[in-house]
């Protein structure tokens, strides 16, 4: 998010889905489209069927990487250094967009001279990558009529991630690969509603719409619309928070439809950090991780249950539609949120969602032209300045959003906790097709399907190990313990133990490392060193 | 745009050239029957249900695959015409089960559907009938190849909307079969159970498990909504009965994925009525969580919050707003705690 | 003794079976043996059309033939007619009509009518050798197109002779090939059909394992033609033969510089390869074969698009069978006027056909277009086997028709005979006498289409079965009155809506036999008789109790011990009805005829 927004001036995905089937290369790095975003995935199978290139890069042979025409198994880490790698090549090859270099970017020729160093040996030792494979990436990339590049949280969740993103935009930049139909830089957003957490300002340092809390007029604006007086100063990122409250400095925390025992790195920091608080409030639809520790848990309500809007990866903000009523004495969310407003002196009074929408509409300009009526069964992709725009299908056309494309030079950086003697397995979490995050357990056919954490592991660490398919290990770190089934597969490479973060069995983040992205405060999920141990 | 002038039945009509001469029919609302068509899959011209005579032509051609022409006649209903699709329904009919009563599909069934309108009576061919294993073995799909009428319309989903090609047409002739290589079952092949194949049936060979014995089509209503899992945001119609949901279904208008969906948004739905949801607030008294009642709920944060604000300050209260909760959820969660509480502690979880 | 002779023995796959290839060994010793190697040689050829009297072979250059000829017979021969000069007479054959053994080739009435172009070297050359073909003018037509004609210009001369497809449906070449010129793409392909799968024919199969290279020739005009760079053969893994000819064939044409790239420095490229199916009868359909070629299941698909417009690989595709691709050479060496003097108007040159069924003289005859199925049958043919008499003839495998005596007349041209409700088709002939019943003939034939429906389309799938369900309920009696009409409303929905032609021509034995054998259906359905005393079901033996000798000769030999009587007491031989199950052993049996069937 940061990252895009320094070198574009917009966080979000710049593309539409249906732009995908028609793009001509996808390059695809630290996504694993077809598990994490599956409709997506299916997209990315339509252009292939239409003759696209497919550009992968992970450590794992994930199934789009067996549909690749170069899949670049990279060390986890070294993301940087194989886009810098990647546009030193492309620049000795004079394969990059001059033209739009100068018309729409800047700092480019610092970007020229920091990667004027990564020639594809030296990338190819760090990376691990064949220098062959880096030319023909970089030539498919280049060349190419339309490309788009798509990452997710295998470039975000480092401690370097904000750099990862900014070194994609580098390259996108660089080839003009940006601003046009199927081209762009698409992160696809993890849960269904980040996009619109984060629309709706649910961040510590803007209101709704990326709105600057710090920003005078954009605070006078909500304090004359809310009619109280609205403090300036950026709020706690989720990790200060557990920090502050084992500090005493956070006293309250009000926890709305998160589990982050069980999601955030490190969960034993935040256990430690949940139970130093005076007063925990969890609302939740089941009893949570997280809820099992609160003082009150409020019973919110499902999808099915409610009416409101959902905001997708790619901007789209489209109804949610109430089906059935809350089921036993729950209530919806918004409903809890307006009656304990009103209890603290502040009525919320709304008569719906859709009148929480026109105010929201009203305060927040790239949601202007937004209404439940409009938004009807196709949706509107933001922005939406006006009632009768029809909403933006890519950004950045003809004009970055901050004006000119910002090149920024970035240099390789190490992941923070690497393996070592104690800890000799680099362990790296993602997700499964069959799961999503810790509620889907909840299903009982999904449940069914696939009822537990199956760590992958490669068959000669297996070996060396004397590991049995489906054997039961301990896996643990410098920061705790857990134990979990192994699949011995090719899919990882040697050194590597994966594994998914959707089994309260194995709760996968007691081991995951709390170290932070310097700017989005992102956990390094992606990386850090554990040991294996056989348990007879 | 070039148009083309063609009669139908009698009709004169233009349609933009390129059109089939089912697309023109169908503009025109004239009503011609289909099994192996949909509109998001490449047309295979395999049930021939949809022939029509037109001048010139030598048989009777499929609609669907065939282009209209300038002044090109068309007939879709005369003796001959009805005559082939009842024939063909017959066909169909003969080697199928006619347990429509307890069928999941009747009432939505478009076998049934024309067999009804052509009064076929599956009397006339009485002959051999398949006899093939019911698939049962995995939670969401259930598949009887008995009822199969090999249309080919879920190998195209699984190839064209998946990628993923697991189904195919095995065995030759009357014996030709569709399912994963080697007869094997779903759950044993490569299947990512996205039920592609499920929602272009037009029989009940594939339906979903978890809707079986739980209500009729004309008992059920569909409810358009956006899937709570992943950031893709596909749209799905939840169905209704009674007040609770049984089920989901594609939406052919879903913007985002047409009918494509996967495996969690299809079949994960039933975590609505999971063992594990919280119906009734709880409270802490002694060290345990016990059921309390809304307003005591309520009245306790609102007193605990107020106190805390009152001794510590503003920023001394924080919350996590939520990345699974709508748009205006977190829009009056955050002006809760800006304009209520008076800070920006706020956050969610996955702010990548 | 003749100086340069030489034995041309046929090794083609029905010779094989017969044990043709011991005798070219055993021939080659012998001749060495006697010190004949400097004058004599021994070829083994390809088919040379006369199955039923094989192993053939023939002497040159006086043009003798020897039929049934085995290992043993090889020295008589060398001894006799090599060094004397004298015929072996029993090894002659015996003129059908005279019972005169006759030697000359040109005197014998199977080949006397027959005029051969497209097997004019089948029988006659070593197909393994490509200086064989070229010693008979063989390449000449690619080089005369290459050095003499544009594309346009050979397009046009294929246009003028008036060559139709002989794959079955007759499309004329030319303009088909011309369809797939015009489509402007960056490759072409072609394609030569070998998929020959109608029970009976086999001239692909001769043509291919005795003249491959007349094949090879063929598509490399064709090619030029169209501007294609890249060819399969595609052709069944049961011609194992026909398979290694071609191999060996098209590693000589790239020897001899008639394949690859830059073809006799003219900067035409070509490339041929040989794909090997499975076999499946589907695979014919041109795409269904282009299917299996891109390792599809074979399956048709709807046209348009035609192959012309998108075939192979999604490229522009001409496909012709073998003996289409066979003519060409010879409509460019001898110019499309000599090509058009064969013939009749609408259907030019001439036409192979498989005799086989219970005729006479079994084996590929190749005829003008226009000859009479009579002079076929009868004149080349020989006539019906055993003195019986003529039924109909099955023209065109089970796409094609029954044809009856009235229509014998006919002069065979791919207009005629899909008037007559039959059609060319590949050109297999199976000729029936009276004991062949024409219920039983549609249903076997059904049997096939049945059991080779690819399963796509709907009419094809379940109709061909349902249309044999009925006809083996009538073959065995338990046919209903409304079966007919059921039959042919059935018959005709699936001819008008099936996808492809396999489906499509399912009906036609049915159809061709409701049209001129309708009586024989009825008389199985209302009076539960087979005319032709050919379906067990609705025989019926009795003993005729005045000619009984009472021997107990059918009682004894009855599998089933149906047969009960005692020439003690005198009892009457009587057959059980209940228990007999028609297997007409005790009619085989009786010296007195008193067993008779009904």
């Amino acid at each position: 998010m940061a990252g895009l927004a320094t070198s574009f001036g917009s966080g979000a995905m710049t593309n539409s889905i249906n732009e995908i089937p028609d793009t001509k290369v996808m390059f695809v790095i630290g996504s694993n489209a077809t598990e994490a975003h599956p409709v997506i995935g299916t997209k990315m199978k339509q252009a292939l069927a239409k003759g696209a290139k497919l550009i992968v890069v992970d450590p794992r042979y994930i199934d789009l990487a067996e549909r690749s025409d170069v899949w670049l198994r990279l060390r986890p880490g070294t993301d940087i250094a194989l886009i810098n790698g990647i546009m030193n090549i492309i620049i000795a090859n004079g394969w990059e967009d001059r033209a739009f270099i100068e018309a729409r970017t800047e700092g480019y020729e610092k970007v020229k001279e920091t990667v004027q160093k990564y020639t594809p040996e030296v990338v190819s030792q760090v990376t691990g990558v064949p220098v062959e494979q880096l030319i023909e990436a970089a030539r498919i990339y280049a060349t190419a009529e339309t490309a788009q590049i798509f990452y997710t949280l295998g470039i975000t969740e480092h401690t370097c991630g904000t750099d990862n993103v900014m070194s994609l935009a580098n390259l996108a930049m660089l080839t003009g690969n940006i601003g046009k139909e199927s081209s762009g830089v698409n992160p696809m957003r993890g849960q269904n509603n980040v996009q619109g957490a984060c629309d709706m300002g649910a961040l510590p340092d803007v209101y709704p719409g990326y709105q600057k809390v710090a920003n005078p007029e954009v605070q006078a604006k909500f304090e004359a619309a809310w009619g109280v007086p609205l403090d300036p100063n950026p709020g706690f990122m989720i990790p200060d928070m557990f920090e502050a409250a084992v500090s005493k400095d956070l006293r309250a925390l009000y926890v709305l439809g998160e589990d982050p025992v069980i999601t955030d790195a490190d969960a034993n920091h935040v256990r430690k950090g949940l139970k130093a608080l005076d007063f925990l409030v969890v609302q939740e639809i089941f009893l949570s991780e997280t809820a099992k520790l609160a003082d009150v848990v409020l019973p919110g309500a499902s999808y099915a249950e409610k009416t409101g809007t959902f905001s997708n990866t790619e901007r789209r903000v489209q109804m949610v539609n109430q089906a059935i009523k809350p089921i036993g004495n729950a209530k919806t969310d918004g409903e809890i949120i307006c009656e304990l407003a009103t209890r603290m002196g502040y009525p919320f009074e709304y008569q719906s969602s859709e009148e929480v929408m026109q105010e929201i509409a009203k305060l927040t300009p790239i949601f202007a032209g937004i209404t439940h009526q409009r938004l009807g069964t196709q949706g509107l992709q933001w922005p939406v300045p006006h009632a009768e725009h029809p909403g933006t299908k890519f950004l950045h056309e003809g004009k970055f959003n901050r004006g000119l494309g910002q090149f920024v030079a970035i240099d390789n950086q190490l992941p923070a906790e690497l393996p070592d003697e104690k800890y000799p397995f680099l362990l790296s979490t993602g997700r499964k097709l069959s799961h999503y995050n810790v509620f889907t357990q909840h299903s009982p056919s999904l449940e069914n399907y696939s009822p537990e954490e199956l760590a992958e592991i490669n068959p000669s660490d297996a070996k060396r190990l004397k590991l049995q398919e489906g054997e039961v290990v301990q896996v643990s770190s410098r920061r705790g313990e857990l134990k979990t089934k192994v699949k011995i597969t090719e899919r990882v490479p040697v050194g590597m133990l994966f594994m998914t973060l959707h089994y309260f069995d194995s709760p996968t983040n007691v081991l995951t490392n709390g170290a932070l992205d310097k700017v989005t405060k992102t956990y390094e999920y992606k990386v850090c060193g554990v040991q294996i141990s056989k348990l007879s | 745009m070039e148009w083309l002038t063609i009669t139908i039945d009698g009709r004169e009509v233009s349609v933009p050239k390129g059109t089939t001469v089912l697309d023109a029919c169908r503009m025109n609302n004239i009503p011609i029957p289909t099994l192996c068509h949909a509109p998001e899959l490449t047309s295979a011209g395999a049930c021939r249900l949809c022939v029509v005579q037109i001048e010139g032509m030598r048989n009777l051609p499929p609609s669907c695959v065939t282009q209209a022409a300038q002044g090109m006649k068309v007939e879709t209903q005369n003796p001959k015409v009805r005559n082939a699709r009842k024939t063909i329904l017959e066909l169909l009919v003969a080697n199928h089960p006619l347990d429509c009563m307890t069928c999941q599909k009747m009432g939505d069934c478009s076998l049934a559907e024309y067999a009804y309108e052509y009064g076929v009576t599956g009397e006339i061919y009485q002959g051999e009938k398949r006899n093939l294993p019911i698939d049962n073995g995995n939670p969401f799909i259930l598949r009887d190849p008995n009822k199969c009428i090999t249309c080919g319309k879920c190998i195209k989903a699984c190839s064209e909307i998946q990628g993923k090609s697991i189904l195919d047409f095995s065995f030759r002739g009357f014996d030709t079969q569709v399912g994963p290589a080697f007869n094997l079952p779903y759950n044993e092949s490569d299947c990512d159970f996205c039920g592609s194949c499920v929602s272009v049936c037009p029989v009940g060979a594939l339906v979903e498990k978890q809707m079986v014995g739980k209500g009729r089509p004309w008992e059920v209503s569909k409810v358009q909504t956006t899937c709570p899992f992943c950031g893709v945001g596909c749209n799905f119609d939840l169905n209704v009965k009674d007040g609770k949901v049984i089920g989901v279904t594609s939406n052919p208008n879903a913007p985002v994925n047409g009918k494509a969906l996967c495996v969690k948004g299809r079949f994960g739905m039933d975590m609505i009525y999971s063992e594990n949801r919280v119906t009734t607030p709880l409270i802490r008294k002694d060290g345990v969580l016990v059921p309390a009642d809304w307003d005591e709920a309520l009245d306790l944060i609102a007193t605990k919050l107020g106190e805390i604000k009152k001794t510590y300050g503003p920023n001394s209260i924080a919350a996590l707003s939520s990345a699974h909760c709508t748009n205006e959820e977190n829009y009056l969660m955050q002006k809760f705690m800006r304009a209520v509480i008076g800070t920006n502690n706020i956050d969610h979880c996955a702010r990548t | 003794m003749a100086e340069n002779q030489r034995i041309l023995v046929c090794a083609g796959t029905g010779c094989a079976s017969s044990g043709a290839l011991p005798i070219i060994d055993i021939l080659k010793e012998e001749i060495k043996r006697q010190g004949l190697e400097g004058t004599v040689s021994v070829v083994g050829t390809g088919c040379q059309g006369f199955c039923e009297k094989g192993p053939t072979l023939v002497i040159e250059p006086q043009h003798i033939l020897y039929t049934r000829v085995t290992a043993e017979d090889v020295a008589e021969i060398v001894a006799q007619d090599i060094i004397k000069g004298e015929r072996v007479e029993r090894l002659l054959l015996l003129d059908q009509e005279t019972q005169k053994p006759v030697s000359l080739l040109s005197d014998i009435r199977f080949f006397a009518k027959q005029h051969r172009i497209v097997l004019q070297n089948c029988g006659v050359i070593d197909p393994k050798k490509i200086e064989d073909y070229t010693a008979r003018d063989g390449y000449q037509g690619i080089q005369k197109a290459l050095k003499e004609m544009s594309p346009e210009e050979v397009l046009e001369e294929v246009k003028k002779s008036g060559l139709r497809g002989r794959g079955g449906a007759g499309f004329p070449t030319g303009m088909k090939w011309g369809f797939c010129r015009q489509t402007p793409s960056d490759k072409k392909y072609i394609i030569c059909n070998a998929d020959e799968g109608d029970p009976g024919a086999f001239m692909d199969r001769s043509v291919l394992e005795g003249d491959p290279h007349s094949v090879i020739e063929g598509m490399l005009i064709g090619a030029y033609a169209i501007g294609a760079d890249e060819g399969y053969v595609y052709c069944r893994a049961e011609y194992p033969l026909a398979i290694k000819h071609l191999e060996i064939a098209i590693k000589q044409a790239q020897e001899a510089g008639y394949l690859g790239d830059n073809i006799l420095g003219s900067g035409f490229n070509f490339h041929l390869k040989v794909f090997a199916g499975a076999g499946a009868f589907v695979c014919g359909e041109e795409t269904a074969l282009m299917a299996s070629i891109e390792g599809k299941r074979g399956m048709p698909r709807v046209r348009p698009p035609f192959p012309a417009v998108s075939g192979l690989w999604g490229k522009p595709t001409n496909i012709n069978n073998v003996e289409t691709w066979s003519n060409i050479p010879h409509i460019l060496r001898n110019g499309a006027e000599w090509y058009g003097q064969f013939g009749t108007e609408k259907s030019k040159g001439t036409k192979i056909f498989a005799l086989t069924g219970k005729v006479n003289n079994t084996g590929l005859v190749e005829v003008p277009m226009g000859t009479t199925l009579r002079e076929i049958i009868f004149d080349i043919g020989g006539g019906i086997q055993n003195g019986k008499a003529f039924k109909a003839v099955q023209i065109g495998g089970p796409s094609g028709g029954c044809l009856p005596e009235s229509m014998l007349d006919l002069a065979v041209d791919y207009d005629t005979l899909t008037q007559a409700g039959a059609m060319v088709g590949s050109g297999g002939l199976v000729i029936m006498d009276e004991t062949t019943c024409m219920v039983d003939i549609a249903r076997y034939f059904l049997n096939f289409s049945k059991k080779e429906s690819c399963g796509k389309c709907t009419p094809c799938r379940e109709g061909t079965t349902r249309m044999y369900e009925i006809l083996d309920r009538i073959t065995k009696g338990e046919g209903k009155e409304e079966d007919l009409d059921t039959l042919e409303n059935l018959a005709l929905t699936i001819k008008e809506t099936s996808l492809c032609g396999l489906g499509q021509f399912a009906p036609s034995p049915i159809l061709a036999t409701l049209k001129y054998f309708r009586h024989e259906y009825e008389a199985h359905i209302r009076d539960h008789k087979c005319p032709a005393h050919n379906c067990t079901a609705l025989l019926s033996y009795t003993i005729d109790v005045e000619k009984c000798k009472m021997c107990s000769l059918c009682a004894k030999n009855c599998p089933v011990n149906c047969i009960t009587g005692d020439k003690k007491t005198n009892t009457p031989y009587v057959i059980n009805e209940d228990a007999c199950i028609k297997c007409g052993t005790c009619l085989e049996k009786c010296k007195f005829g008193a067993v008779s069937r009904a």
